[in-house]
């Protein structure tokens, strides 16, 4: 019994790991571009719900809401204007850039926000929970997993169902064909990453809300961001979620085990995955 | 290169400039292992921070910027260099200067065994795995409870102060032990600085490092005229792996007390290195000299400004990336042409041409 609540509660925290890295592979899917600051993103977006919070005094949930359109602008306005310079068969300008952004964000974090650990409150939200069968789970992390399956479910809506969508596919598949038949490619990748921002947002509410944030910590998600994406394959965001519901079940199976291991486990599993199945369990692109 | 009495063409790689630049070299080298003689303390330990951070940064050039694998992780092999050094002298009780050389095959072990993942991922995903590979070696090895565990340990006291090298040279210049051992970390930073400069310059000389710089500009190209790529970027992660970890041996054998999240930190081991190596000019032997010159500059005088310091340095890192991606080396090179360590390939002579005509690709 203990093992399936074990597993059950790894699920829920998979939901996590595949928000953070469902922006991720919204981006490389439609630019192949990686975005080494994806995770100092994700923080900066918990800082910017949670000085919403504290200073027009919503409720977490609502200051999401308000935080979206000024992620989606960053976003936009990051790629349009230093991103899209990056682009191009040389894979150095992205990664160096994007790995400056990062220690920049970081930094700057550090300067405004100093190295303490805060917590967005969602009042009493924190300690509830729901029984599910003879199993117990919290409310925040169910709400988390079903946010992670809402976002996901939007996004192969979006991609497979909307002329936007149509658009990200053809500019992913041929940019000069895509340009050709009247699609800019650099408004088009800004709009990518707004998007993506705005998934940012979410995966930043519930960090948030979940743990205590600090402006360092912004990494370690990158990574487990990028695991999810690497194990559930390229391009394919319902394998992003099993991605990351089979880091979070190792990292709980692992720590249950030894406190100790719970990090260890999951980076375990992804080096597991890619020496079995380097490309991935669900692979979609071809690169 | 064949026959260039018949046709005239001759391939050549020096230059003036270069000439010029080796006696200055020369002279600069003997000045720099006189330096224990006549500068402070402080001074040396200055150099020595300068000096290891320039064999981090000239073999993260010769990885990201001729073998075209960026790696985000090599604070992998500095830690694990470290933590192999502080194995041998705590728990075996060898000489450091030993344990150093030890390190350092311990860390091309570990590249070999990490390779095997790495190697499956491309791009940009390398740069990540390498990444994930570096958390798992921290991981680990924070739980090793003889070395510290998560919170660290020293060396013992004796270990350096003991060394035959560091009585001898407290005995020649008639100094406490503790200040013999600065200058033995110093001498042995720029014995390895040279080594690595000069293996590189040799490698990029050689058939290999011309395949080497073939792959990075073309591939495609380079296979299809018989270059191994993927033998040559394997030989160069495990040799890169090698001297990063000696370096992180010798950085820790100074500093003498360890803890997993300063041998393994990304800030420290690899985002200084980066800045440095992209500052200064990727792909070239003479841009993270520059680079380092510069690195050091800023952290004296923004010293006080803490993490403004962080901002700064990526701040520069990106505007130079996006506006000069050949760094600041790269701008004077391309302004007056002088190269300093010539690895260009030249063609000059030839019948079509007066003997005073030079012919070459920038990156030939």
């Amino acid at each position: 019994m203990i093992w399936v609540d074990t597993i059950v509660q790894g699920v829920l925290l998979g939901g996590l790991y595949a928000l953070f890295a469902a922006g991720l592979s919204l981006v490389f899917g439609v630019m192949r571009l990686v975005n080494l600051a994806h995770g100092d993103l994700i923080v900066l977006g918990a800082f910017l719900i949670l000085v919403i919070v504290s200073a027009l005094g919503l409720n977490p949930f609502l200051a999401a809401l308000v935080a979206m359109p000024v992620m989606f602008c960053l976003g936009w306005g990051l790629q349009y204007v230093v991103l899209n310079r990056t682009l191009g068969d040389d894979i150095l300008p992205p990664l160096l850039v994007t790995f400056g952004l990062s220690i920049v964000i970081q930094n700057a974090l550090l300067e405004g926000f100093s190295a303490d650990s805060r917590r967005i409150s969602v009042g009493g939200l924190e300690a509830a929970s729901v029984s599910l069968g003879p199993i117990a789970v919290g409310v925040m992390p169910l709400l988390t997993f079903l946010s992670a399956v809402a976002v996901i479910v939007a996004l192969n809506a979006l991609f497979y169902r909307t002329a936007l969508g149509r658009a990200f596919r053809a500019t992913s598949d041929d940019p000069v064909t895509a340009g050709l038949m009247g699609v800019d490619p650099k408004r088009l990748f800004a709009t990518a990453t707004g998007i993506a921002m705005i998934v940012v947002t979410i995966a930043a509410l519930y960090l948030g809300t979940r743990s205590n944030i600090d402006p360092t910590i912004g990494p370690a998600r990158l990574i487990y961001a990028f695991e999810a994406v690497i194990i559930g394959g390229l391009g394919s965001f319902w394998g992003t979620l099993a991605g990351g519901v089979i880091i979070g079940v190792a990292q709980t199976m692992g720590a249950a085990i030894n406190p100790e291991w719970q990090i260890l486990a999951g980076h375990v599993a992804f080096l597991l995955v890619l020496l079995l199945r380097p490309r991935g369990l669900f692979p979609r692109a071809n690169d | 290169m064949s026959a260039p009495s018949s046709s005239g063409w001759t391939v050549e790689t020096r230059t003036r400039a270069a000439t010029g630049f080796a006696f200055f070299a020369v002279v600069l080298i003997a000045l720099a292992f006189a330096a224990p003689l006549f500068v402070s303390r402080s001074l040396l330990q200055d150099l020595f921070l300068i000096l290891t951070m320039l064999v981090l940064a000239q073999n993260w050039n010769l990885l990201a910027g001729y073998a075209g694998l960026v790696s985000v992780g090599q604070q992998a092999f500095v830690g694990f260099g470290a933590y192999a050094m502080f194995a041998c002298v705590s728990l075996g009780g060898l000489d450091p200067m030993l344990a150093i050389l030890i390190a350092g095959m311990a860390a091309a072990l570990l590249s070999v065994a990490t390779g095997f993942f790495v190697f499956r991922l491309q791009g940009a995903y390398f740069a990540i795995g390498t990444w994930v590979v570096a958390e798992v070696v921290r991981l680990v090895l924070a739980q090793w409870r003889a070395l510290g565990g998560g919170t660290g340990t020293s060396l013992p006291n004796a270990a350096t102060r003991d060394m035959a090298a560091v009585q001898w040279i407290a005995e020649a210049f008639s100094v406490r032990a503790s200040q013999a051992a600065d200058i033995l970390t110093y001498w042995l930073a720029l014995l390895l600085c040279c080594a690595t400069i000069g293996f590189i310059y040799w490698l990029l000389r050689t058939r290999q490092g011309l395949g080497l710089s073939a792959v990075r500009d073309n591939q495609e190209a380079a296979r299809s005229v018989g270059v191994d790529a993927r033998r040559i970027k394997w030989a160069v992660y495990v040799c890169v792996a090698f001297v990063t970890g000696m370096a992180g041996a010798l950085i820790y054998v100074q500093k003498a007390r360890i803890s997993p999240d300063a041998a393994f930190s990304v800030i420290d081991w690899t985002a200084y290195v980066i800045f440095i190596v992209v500052i200064g000019g990727i792909g070239t032997l003479e841009g993270p000299i520059i680079g380092v010159i510069v690195f050091f500059v800023l952290q004296k005088s923004l010293a006080d400004f803490g993490s403004w310091y962080l901002l700064v340095l990526g701040l520069i890192g990106i505007a130079v990336m996006l506006f000069a991606p050949r760094g600041l080396w790269g701008l004077f090179s391309d302004r007056t042409g002088i190269q300093f360590f010539p690895v260009r390939r030249i063609l000059k002579g030839g019948p079509s041409i007066d003997h005073q005509g030079t012919r070459g690709g920038p990156h030939g």
